[in-house]
């Protein structure tokens, strides 16, 4: 189409030494100029892939090409040296040095063993210029949005010399406003002669962007097709092998009693930053109250404050009408509440030990789980074991293996699995199915409504707002620590809509917000 | 082969190749040094079983490192690097020392309250790096280290301004008191009732460890401190607790060790079982079953040596030589992983082979 071939990756196999087979030949090839969509469920390879193209992997078999030579890419400082440039999902900058600083990090430009600043500055503000990518250019990092951060990250892999960019999931952490800024900053690239490959599942920005789509299932090739000649359906059934029920459907309930009761909610972190700034709001049974809003916003605070993870905040939390504040985690979560964090990972799983062990975290003090003399029931654990991994459907060999060889989805399954099974009475669920792929997702979805529908009373936070707008019944938008928007019916509302309230471009009145603690 | 077995067999192979560069590496040693090293050679790795008292000494000489690693393992399943179980070992003989010297009990009665004194102490040592880290993060390493120099010079000073015999020209306490000694229990050795004590405490340990809910709390923190946290466990509560109960294990190893091998005290220097403890407890892969075979391998080794200082011209120094050696390669996590590799890759595909054949014959 576009003629040379930028990059390719030949008959790549990884098989990592867990034994997991990451990659089982892939091929894959980039076109000069072209943005090259990069579509699979979590943990059908993409991520390994470009591991690999970036030099922090190596493939256990297989060639990579670029401009048409073979090449072994063993760093990723090498990588880059060939003009690959990598934005990653969560971003690589340090957050105390400037944005200049961390532009030319790697190669900075140097007076003697000193940093020569002036030219590392006028070197930034030439690429910032070039590709109209406004930032700015001295303050630190910590102190820019998102949105910002990204942009850095992509100024300093064309600093570096990229020809061939790589975003890993570029817009999970943006507002619909500044993915339609970031669409233009590519394609203006593109027109640069520049080659993208964008790494994403979520089809209509993959319709909307790219040229050609590659699709990857449990690590094997599906296929390579222009993107004007195939259907969002068709992509999604060859990304899952089935069709999957884009649309969610709710059925009215009648929300019942109060179950959390937020008032007057302040919080200052550490540094002295105020984080959340007089959240009041209460949920009740039979709901799902949505919180929107761009990350870093306040949401993450509230949430860890609900779930006795933060103490020392001004205002009152009341579960079911007991005063969380003073409280230890394990009092909060024997109230009835259960977490489902954002950042499973570090927070929700311990890597070494078994699917089981995880699963019972929360648990160990139950008498279910204690038999005689104070010691552990193994029977009783290991029945507990296959029992959830059956119910929530999590794909594995056993109960016993480690969770670390679970693919995210299926971690995530036993997060939900382990929080659901202590018969809640509040589910705090951040960002349950980022990362996750489409069919654990809609698994999710659908226990979150269960709950909802058996009267429980759901918190949900996430970024996906058409998951958000499908889920909740009613919602807010948190922006800068306070809740900049309130909506006590979601079928109205649109995308757009909340892109306002979460940019701090509109407000709402007061009294209009006040309405969620009605 | 699955990923269980590859582990096996790896470990295993690493574990024999481990033996034999150590071994190679002691040959080598032996013949640069010695006049007659085929006479050294045979010293070191036969001398040890040539009569029952020697093998005694093998047995023995695993007591204390029985219990040290035991400490040691414990420290680390927290996810914690306390060094203490060096000191709480040696603080558990003064304390045993001077209970036995200063306070007159019946027989048998004796011993226990030693013993029960010198664990007390320990865990009482082991308890200040892990709560200075609870409460105002300070490192449990630097803390730790420094205070095994606190408790090995509390001791000698113990020894040499109260407890000191003032008829012997070197350093050494008084005859410790008959009624407070632990029984031999096998004639012709030394091996005494605290052999018994050290097995039955690894069975405990194994037990506390994956049958007990503070085991698993243990091992959930150990894995991963933010998740226990999250989870409503008291995560740095079970630090504190783990190393507290290392302290007491590793006290009464040294309360064990006096008693149960001298009649005085003779130590001018902490005798560093602690440290040894370390290699102990990672040659045993953090399995407590596993550590009365590894601490006996480094008695073996320090037997031969000392057997082999005796009886030719190469000195018992080789024995910390092997130790460093030993450690070396047990902590090289790369050794033997590109045949490990080769292994998994070869499995894993033939795995998806016969899925694909199976879901073809399904489909037939």
């Amino acid at each position: 189409m576009h003629g040379e071939e930028a990059l390719r990756m030949e008959n790549i196999t990884k098989v990592y030494p867990n034994g997991v087979i990451a990659n089982s030949d892939i091929n894959f090839s980039v076109m000069k100029g072209e943005i090259h969509a990069l579509s699979g469920e979590n943990g059908a390879g993409k991520s390994t892939l470009m591991k690999m193209l970036f030099g922090i992997e190596q493939p256990t078999r297989g060639d990579i090409y670029v401009n048409g030579e073979k090449k072994v890419i063993s760093s990723s400082a090498e990588a880059i040296s060939l003009g690959i440039g990598m934005v990653h999902q969560h971003f690589m900058l340090v957050p105390s040095l400037s944005v200049v600083e961390n532009m030319v990090l790697g190669q900075e430009p140097r007076r003697g063993v000193m940093l020569d600043r002036k030219t590392a500055k006028a070197q930034a503000k030439e690429v910032s210029e070039k590709y109209h990518l406004g930032v700015p250019l001295d303050a630190p990092v910590y102190d820019l949005s998102v949105g910002q951060k990204q942009k850095v990250e992509i100024l300093k892999a064309l600093l570096h010399g990229a020809k061939i960019l790589i975003l890993d999931e570029p817009t999970a952490v943006l507002t619909p406003q500044e993915t339609q800024e970031l669409f233009i900053e590519l394609k203006n690239l593109r027109d640069d002669g520049y080659t993208v490959i964008f790494i994403s599942h979520k089809l209509n920005e993959v319709r909307e962007l790219c040229d050609r789509i590659t699709i990857i299932r449990h690590g094997r090739t599906m296929g390579v097709y222009d993107v004007r000649d195939v259907s969002e359906r068709e992509i999604s059934r060859l990304m899952v092998g089935r069709d999957v029920v884009l649309h969610m459907d709710r059925t009215p309930t009648m929300p019942g009693d109060v179950v959390l009761d937020v008032e007057g909610l302040s919080y200052w972190n550490h540094y002295g930053k105020q984080r959340l700034n007089g959240i009041s709001l209460r949920a009740r049974r039979n709901e799902v109250l949505g919180v929107a809003g761009v990350e870093g916003n306040g949401q993450a605070e509230l949430v860890d404050i609900i779930s006795g993870n933060l103490s020392r905040f001004q205002g009152s939390v009341r579960v079911l009408g007991k005063e969380v504040s003073g409280m230890s985690i394990r009092q909060v979560r024997e109230l009835g509440v259960s977490y489902i964090p954002e950042d499973r990972m570090t927070m929700g799983m311990a890597g070494d030990l078994s699917i089981t062990d995880n699963l019972m975290a929360d648990k160990s003090y139950r008498d279910r789980f204690v038999g005689k003399v104070g010691l552990l029931d193994k029977k009783s654990i290991q029945e507990y074991g296959a029992e959830m991994v059956e119910r929530y459907q999590v794909v594995c060999k056993s109960p016993d293996q480690p969770i670390s060889s679970l693919s995210g989805g299926n971690i995530q399954k036993v997060v939900l699995a382990r929080e659901l099974s202590s018969n809640p009475e509040l589910v705090i669920a951040d960002q349950p199915t980022r990362g996750v792929d489409v069919g654990a997702s809609e698994f999710i979805r659908q226990e979150l409504r269960n709950l909802r529908d058996q009267g429980k009373c759901v918190l949900l936070v996430s970024s996906d707002l058409n998951e958000l707008l499908g889920l909740s019944d009613r919602l807010i938008v948190l922006c800068d620590g306070g809740i900049a928007a309130y909506f006590a019916d979601t079928s109205e509302v649109t995308e757009e809509d909340l892109g306002r309230f979460m940019l701090g471009i509109d407000r709402q009145a007061d009294e209009e917000i006040a309405g969620v603690r009605a | 082969m699955n990923n269980k077995q590859i582990n096996l067999l790896v470990d295993a192979v690493k574990l024999l190749l481990i033996m034999v560069i150590t071994l190679a590496v002691i040959a080598a040693i032996i013949f640069s040094v010695s006049d007659d090293p085929l006479n050294a050679l045979y010293n070191f790795f036969v001398g040890p079983f040539l009569s029952m008292r020697r093998i005694g000494n093998i047995v023995e000489g695993a007591c204390p490192l029985t219990f040290t690693a035991m400490a040691v393992m414990l420290i680390f399943k927290a996810g914690q690097f306390s060094m203490i179980s060096e000191g709480s070992f040696f603080i558990g003989t003064g304390v045993a020392m001077s209970i036995s010297l200063a306070v007159p009990m019946p027989t048998g009665l004796h011993a226990l309250v030693a013993l029960l004194g010198a664990a007390l102490a320990g865990a009482f040592i082991a308890f200040i790096p892990a709560i200075l880290k609870k409460t105002w993060d300070v490192s449990e390493v630097v803390t730790s280290i420094m205070l095994n120099y606190v408790c090995e010079f509390f001791v000698i000073y113990l020894v040499t301004y109260h407890f000191k015999e003032t008829s012997s020209s070197s350093l050494a306490s008084w005859e410790l008191a008959p009624t407070s000694l632990l029984p031999k229990i096998v004639p012709g050795t030394n091996i005494h009732l605290g052999v018994i004590l050290a097995l039955l405490l690894c069975v405990g340990c194994w037990v506390l460890t994956n049958r007990s809910r503070f085991g698993y709390q243990l091992r959930l923190t150990g894995s991963n401190p933010s998740f226990s946290h999250y989870a409503g466990i008291k995560e740095t509560g079970v630090m504190v607790g783990a190393q507290v109960i290392a302290g007491t294990i590793a006290g009464m190893g040294g309360g064990v060790e006096l008693l149960g091998m001298y009649n005085r005290f003779k130590w001018t220097t902490s005798p560093g079982f602690g440290w040894t403890g370390i290699v102990v407890a990672l040659l045993a892969k953090d399995n407590p079953l596993l550590i009365p075979l590894s601490a006996c391998f480094f008695s073996y080794i320090n037997t031969g040596a000392n057997i082999m200082a005796m009886n030719s011209d190469v000195s018992n120094d080789v024995a910390q030589i092997i130790q460093g050696v030993i450690m070396m390669l047990i902590v090289s996590g790369a050794l033997l992983q590109r045949w490990r590799q080769k292994l998994v890759v070869r499995a894993a595909e033939k795995e998806q082979a016969e899925a694909a054949a199976v879901s073809a014959s399904v489909e037939a």
